[in-house]
């Protein structure tokens, strides 16, 4: 075993101006009671604040929540901010109620993943642990 | 109550003898599991009896409607006079587009409008703000200026139907609008009802539509209640909110406690800061409830809000007029109880929900849509959600008597039960220094948090059911109508505002704008320059931008 390999390192982010933040927030708990470490940024934050804080913190992925119906037009929006500057080696993947009309242009946009209501927190962990790796 | 030593004696007897026969017979057939819980994980027991509710005293805890404890309900004449109002929250798109939804569920005998706004109106930005790109018309109706607003509640009789507006960090600055809207219709502020939701507490508990830190945003809630007992006597300028603390994870019994607390610290400060008697404004303060799935809770939570009011209003605040011991509360089914999954299923929680609310004795009730947990509501399934309310009024006899379940061993016990452990929590928060030091504590918060993540937990681990997202699932899912806003309402609404920034007299805008400044500065309250500056056609983030100079901005600080 690798005994430098560190954890997984995920920012937790809501864009846009919803407010509706118990899904974040549960899965905050939940990364960190599966070993992940969690960085969870509370609401209302832009794209740009989003990313900025991905690369500062090093992350390996970023978790987007939003309940509004923004989500067509954030998600994406964060995912192009990342491979604007270099850094989407940095997976993003999103959560809500996400209709299904939505899912195709989403994953086009580079999401690598969209959880929707009724997910349980081990099939998110689980889907983290087998599709991430902490990066260097 | 009081039951004669021999009933009592008797009855211990024979409960042993029921005692045997359960060990008996569960020695045989176990039950099914080992704990009862509610929804809110409050333990139950098999059985209530007279045992669980000889301390209570008919005369102190349970009464009559219309008499202290209030817990029977404020009404002497109960439903009878009038059912409760039938009002459902709705915003979406354009205000063109909301105004058509209004008349609609008023043809179709709504009784009461109840607006959602967009987040960004809800947040205190215009539409053309960077922070707003995607949200225009999403989650409710944009407004922008007082045009948007007026075409809003065209042809609508302001002096004859009752208009609350969930609106909180910018709600002085949309009761501006209503009231300025009225004033130019030749309606005198006196005859106007209503209310604006106006509670900032749950906001930074809960909901998180967030503007400028606690204490300037409890100042301008007191200036909104101060203008209002003077000039808009009819009006509820505040409308304090368990309903989201609820959505946002809590058990009833901390839904219960927060949200009086939080009534509790309006009261003491517009006390303090506005010099007013207390029962001066009190009996304009109103309430606002979830009606959760679980059926007996949430009764008892409703019965036990009313308790707790009473005997805080009198107790701790010595009011003498009655009026402020009422509690008078509007209730919503509850949204985190319904399904993505199987939505059709989502018309019998809310049947079920919207029954408790009625007997937990509600005067107002907004019932979910069946496609609300996906998307804006239909006219269709917003139809049935109103037919709901009106079955249970018209048909099932709910109505006939007042506060059916009064005097039940089990309610009775659980609504004091609920009581107790909700006073617990206000001598907690009483010992932080209040609900502003407990919010900075981030108590509240986080004991939301848990409970949230130990329901989502017992969701995972099958100890809790939502039927059709643990249990009994189906491999494909009925489709129903989607009701999406394109991107259109967004560009139109800009447009909108443009006009409007080019027609008015923007000298007059940025004066108005200073003297609200000003205002805010001297601590002066803020009512009257802003119906000065929403008649001059300041916008919502203009207004709100002077309040977030002057008094700094809250950021969410993220509590898990």
């Amino acid at each position: 075993m690798n005994m430098s390999s560190r954890k997984i390192r995920i920012l937790l982010a809501k864009p846009g101006l919803d407010g509706h933040d118990r899904g974040a927030k549960v899965l905050a708990r939940s990364f960190r009671d599966a070993g992940f470490e969690v960085i969870y940024t509370g609401c209302h934050q832009t794209p740009e604040q989003i990313v900025s804080a991905a690369m500062q913190e090093d992350v390996d992925l970023v978790g987007l929540s939003c309940l509004s119906g923004a989500h067509t037009y954030l998600y994406p929006k964060v995912a192009e901010l990342l491979k604007e500057n270099g850094a989407d080696d940095i997976s993003v993947i999103g959560g809500g109620i996400i209709p299904d009309k939505d899912f195709q242009p989403l994953y086009d946009a580079g999401l690598k993943a969209l959880f929707t209501p009724g997910t349980t927190l081990e099939s998110i962990n689980s889907w983290i642990r087998d599709n991430i790796k902490p990066r260097g | 109550m009081y039951f004669a030593q021999e009933v009592l004696a008797s009855s211990s007897e024979m409960k042993k003898k029921w005692e045997d026969e359960v060990r008996r017979v569960a020695a045989k057939n176990p039950d099914q599991k080992p704990k009862w819980t509610t929804v809110s994980d409050l333990e139950i027991r098999r059985l209530y009896g007279p045992d669980d509710i000889k301390d209570l005293n008919f005369e102190t805890d349970i009464g009559y409607p219309g008499q202290y404890p209030f817990l029977r309900g404020n009404q002497v004449t109960g439903y009878r006079g009038k059912y409760w109002t039938f009002r459902m929250f709705s915003g979406m798109g354009s205000a063109e587009e909301t105004n058509k939804r209004w008349h609609y569920l008023l043809k179709s005998g709504q009784t009461g409008l109840s607006t959602a706004f967009d987040f960004p109106t809800l947040m205190g930005y215009d539409t053309d703000s960077p922070k707003a790109k995607g949200e225009c018309g999403k989650c409710g109706v944009a407004i922008d200026t007082i045009e948007d607003f007026q075409q809003l509640i065209k042809g609508i009789p302001l002096g004859k139907i009752s208009t609350s507006m969930t609106i909180n960090p910018p709600a002085t600055i949309l009761w501006a609008m209503y009231c300025a809207s009225a004033q130019m219709a030749g309606i005198p502020l006196d005859q106007i009802a209503g209310t604006i939701q106006n509670d900032m507490l749950k906001e930074f508990i809960a909901q998180k539509t967030l503007m400028c830190p606690p204490d300037p945003s409890v100042k301008l809630i007191s200036d909104t209640v101060e203008f209002g007992t003077k000039y808009v006597p009819k009006w509820n300028t505040i409308s304090i909110s368990g309903y989201h603390i609820r959505e946002a994870g809590a058990t009833a019994v901390q839904e219960l406690a927060f949200t009086l607390r939080d009534g509790m610290e309006y009261v003491e400060d517009v006390i303090r800061r506005k010099g007013l008697h207390v029962d001066q404004f009190a009996p304009r303060l109103s309430f606002f409830f979830n009606a959760h799935i679980d059926f007996f809770e949430e009764i008892a939570k409703l019965r036990a809000a009313r308790r707790i009011w009473a005997k805080a209003m009198r107790e701790r605040y010595n009011s003498k007029d009655e009026r402020s011991w009422w509690m008078r509360f509007h209730t919503q089914t509850a949204g985190c109880s319904l399904t993505a999954q199987q939505p059709y299923n989502n018309v019998v929680r809310t049947a079920v929900e919207a029954l408790a609310a009625v007997l937990g004795g509600t005067q107002s009730l907004h019932t979910n849509s069946l496609d609300e947990v996906l998307c804006l509501p239909s006219e269709h399934a917003v139809q049935i959600a109103l037919r709901t309310q009106q079955i249970i009024a018209e048909e099932t006899g709910a109505a006939n008597t007042i506060d059916p379940l009064a005097g039940s061993y089990f309610i009775e016990s659980l609504t004091k039960e609920m009581e107790e452990k909700a006073w617990d929590y206000i001598h907690k928060i009483d010992e932080m220094g209040g609900m502003v030091k407990a919010i900075e504590k981030g108590f509240p918060q986080m004991e939301i948090s848990d409970a949230a993540y130990n329901f989502q937990k017992q969701i995972d681990s099958q100890e809790k059911i939502m039927i059709g997202v643990n249990k009994y699932q189906t491999e494909e899912d009925v489709e129903i109508p989607f009701v999406d806003i394109d991107d259109t309402v967004e560009k139109e609404q800009i447009a909108r505002l443009n006009d409007v920034k080019r027609r008015r007299d923007n000298k007059k805008v940025a004066e108005c704008l200073k003297d609200i400044k000003a205002a805010c500065q001297k601590g002066d309250n803020v009512m009257p320059f802003c119906i000065e500056a929403v008649k001059n056609l300041a916008s919502v983030q203009e207004i709100c931008d002077v309040y977030r100079e002057v008094y700094g901005e809250y950021r969410d600080p993220g509590i898990y």
